[in-house]
């Protein structure tokens, strides 16, 4: 017969060692950190101010990218005109799939994510913010975690724009249920999503100025004295770099 | 002046000033005679409430703006940020172990759950989600699910006292105080706990907790018929909120409902079991479900939801075996012990003892693990769990540093709150309490 014990089934494909091994993904450096605790010029005694500390996040990712994540690209492949344009680059990591998409594509990727029956994200997860200010042009990321409840599975997607047009157009056309969330990422990092119903701050009072969460932001705060002696507010104590 | 005039500018809390949108009248309660008697005045039926933010039925520091036809409410708006205290910001500015300090504070009601959200994204930023002692997860799904029912008790306890059924108030706070108990036995505090900690918990349970634990498992069951007694089926209750709050699948799906809300339209997903993280998998329990998409269904499937951590948490004292409740990686398992003292929970003096008398390299590993913390590789995640009130997930970056580059919680409430509108619009005003308490918004896990 043809169907020998050791012939290798759909299901063993998928197992963990049969698996074509991930390759890893390329690291992209956003910022570089000079010193160790943070402190300029002749503040730092500790003789590491020479350190020199690279940031990395990791970096695109080639395929395969393991598991079902491969089928879910060829099917958004299949569906989206355009995909490459579409999507900046793909990042596994941590077996968490990431999608970065160009902003002007975003809806249309949204709207394929959600409607199309095997990938089926139904639920979007929100919308947070991040601020890289040493990311030059792509200072502002917005990142929706998408749920699929049909599939039981969660993808992510990013989306950057630069400080000085801090433009992504909104989702909630596609996701209602982002309103709040858009508004709580323009509330904190003024990030202007264009075509929501109504894009005004949700936690901050409505005349306040700037964007708190951004990395430019002071945390604020008064020193405190303790025990006769005064600690600094938390943004201006010593910290590791 | 007539007497009416004078009776208004006697009370100093009961205003009214004209305004551009018309007037404005401000009422704070048991002045509402005054009032009445003032609107007869204006020619307009359209009248615009505002409701809050310090209101004892709005659940909370939650603001609703209604617009009013009669009774009947054509607009609902809500009003939020009151209770917005930072903590995502904060975070950024303290080691990886100190934002569970912070976090806990999130949702008051649900602290241990906020913790492990946290603390499950950091072990995935650091790998270690697999090297977790066995003790250690057990011990997180007991708190947890303990937590759970002691926030379904105030769910109902606060919902019930505001469509204005006072027993089942007093019956929830005081079954949630035996819960409290415990937990104050174990962490230390009643709320707040930061217990749950990156690799474990902070420490190990405390001799008596698992007697402690027993007993509240047979104390909980005759106090929850008392409850369900009081509620299930009795007719002012149903007719308050039978066909309340209604919000179908296809509303919970667009508007990214979960939990309870999501569960009572007949879907029954709950992360516990699609997902499961911290060894749910091998717990037996039932995910309930309603199919009748109003404020009783809710109710109903938080008096089941009880039972069944209840299940869970009598399985969990069977699992408990003896072993180490901290991940055995020397440069993440946090170096100070806790210990139960005449006064409490405190520094153990042993631990003090041994890194002040005995050992300098233990000095220097709890100082640099304390105040330097450890470095988590760069990157980012999103873990998801199901907290009473729905999907609990917390986005984390880490730039490779010894503290969070960005933290923030996705929570449950903030997101839920946003059905109000559509389960509140077209019903009575009386609806909208009903509606709102269904929900179970915790203003502090909204505004954080």
């Amino acid at each position: 017969m043809s169907d020998a014990p050791d012939a290798p089934t759909e299901i063993d494909k998928h197992l963990p060692e049969n698996r074509p091994p991930v390759p890893e993904p390329a690291a992209e450096t956003i910022d570089v950190r000079r010193g160790m605790f943070r402190a300029d010029g002749t503040g730092d005694t500790s003789g590491y101010g020479g350190l020199v500390r690279a940031i990395q996040l990791p970096g695109a990712s080639q395929r395969p990218y393991g598991g079902w994540f491969d089928a879910a690209a060829d099917q958004l492949e299949r569906v989206l005109p355009d995909f490459g344009d579409a999507i900046e680059k793909v990042v596994v990591d941590r077996d968490e799939l990431t999608l970065f998409v160009r902003r002007e594509r975003l809806t249309q990727v949204m709207q394929a994510l959600r409607d199309d029956p095997t990938l089926r994200f139904e639920m979007c997860m929100g919308v947070s913010g991040a601020h890289y200010p040493h990311e030059t042009g792509r200072e502002l990321h917005a990142v929706y975690p998408l749920m699929s409840v049909t599939h039981n599975r969660r993808i992510r997607v990013e989306v950057v724009c630069s400080d000085e047009d801090p433009h992504i157009p909104s989702v909630t056309s596609v996701y209602p249920g982002n309103d709040w969330h858009e508004r709580e990422a323009w509330d904190f990092f003024g990030i202007v999503f264009d075509g929501h119903p109504a894009l005004t701050r949700i936690e901050m009072p409505d005349d306040w100025p700037g964007h708190p969460q951004r990395k430019d932001y002071p945390l604020g705060g008064i020193p405190v004295e303790y025990k006769g002696a005064q600690i600094p507010p938390p943004d201006e104590r010593r910290a590791y770099s | 002046m007539t007497d009416q005039q004078e009776q208004q500018s006697a009370d100093a809390y009961s205003t009214s000033r004209e305004t551009t949108e018309g007037t404005v009248y401000t009422v704070s309660g048991q002045d509402w005679d005054t009032l009445a008697a003032g609107l007869g005045e204006t020619s307009d039926e359209r009248i615009v409430v505002n409701m809050g933010p310090q209101h004892p039925s709005t659940h909370g520091v939650l603001r609703l703006i209604l617009e009013l036809d009669g009774e009947t409410v054509t607009n609902c708006r809500l009003g939020i940020g009151y209770l917005h205290t930072g903590i995502e910001k904060n975070c950024e500015y303290r080691n990886w172990t100190q934002g569970v300090t912070f976090v806990t504070r999130m949702d008051y009601l649900a602290p241990l759950f906020n913790e492990y959200a946290y603390v499950a994204g950091v072990e995935r930023l650091l790998g270690i989600q697999d090297e977790i002692p066995e003790r250690a997860n057990v011990i997180r799904v007991l708190m947890m699910e303990l937590n759970r029912i002691s926030s379904h008790l105030v769910a109902l306890a606060t919902g019930g006292m505001e469509l204005g059924a006072l027993t089942p108030m007093t019956f929830g706070f005081r079954d949630r105080e035996e819960i409290l108990d415990v937990f104050e036995m174990i962490t230390g505090l009643r709320m707040n706990h930061a217990y749950i900690r990156p690799g474990g918990v902070s420490q190990d349970l405390p001799p008596g907790a698992i007697d402690r634990i027993r007993d509240l498992l047979t104390l909980l069951p005759k106090r929850l018929a008392d409850l369900e007694g009081l509620l299930v089926g009795n007719a002012i209750w149903m007719q308050r909120t039978s066909g309340v709050g209604y919000l179908d699948l296809t509303g919970c799906m667009a508007l990214g409902i979960t939990g309870p809300v999501l569960r009572a339209t007949g879907l029954p997903h709950d992360l516990r079991k699609s997902q499961p993280y911290c060894g749910y998998e091998s717990y037996e329990f039932d995910v309930p479900t309603e199919t009748t998409c109003d404020a009783y269904g809710r109710f109903l499937i938080r008096i089941a939801e009880m039972k069944e951590s209840l299940k869970i948490v009598e399985q969990c004292l069977d699992k408990l075996k003896p072993g180490p409740v901290m991940v055995a990686d020397k440069k993440i398992a946090w170096p100070a012990q806790l210990a139960l003292g005449g006064d409490g929970l405190g520094n153990s003096l042993d631990h003090i003892r041994h890194i002040m008398g005995q050992s300098m390299e233990a000095l220097i590993h709890h100082f640099k693990l304390v105040t330097e913390g450890f470095s988590v590789p760069a990157g980012q995640v999103y873990t998801a769990i199901e907290s009473p009130r729905g999907e609990l997930g917390v986005h984390l970056v880490s730039d490779g540093g010894t503290r969070p580059y960005r933290v923030h919680f996705r929570d449950p409430s903030f997101n839920n709150l946003q059905a109000a509108p559509a389960m509140a619009e077209g019903s009575m005003i009386a609806d909208v309490i009903a509606a709102i308490a269904s929900i179970d918004p915790v203003m502090g896990g909204v505004d954080r």
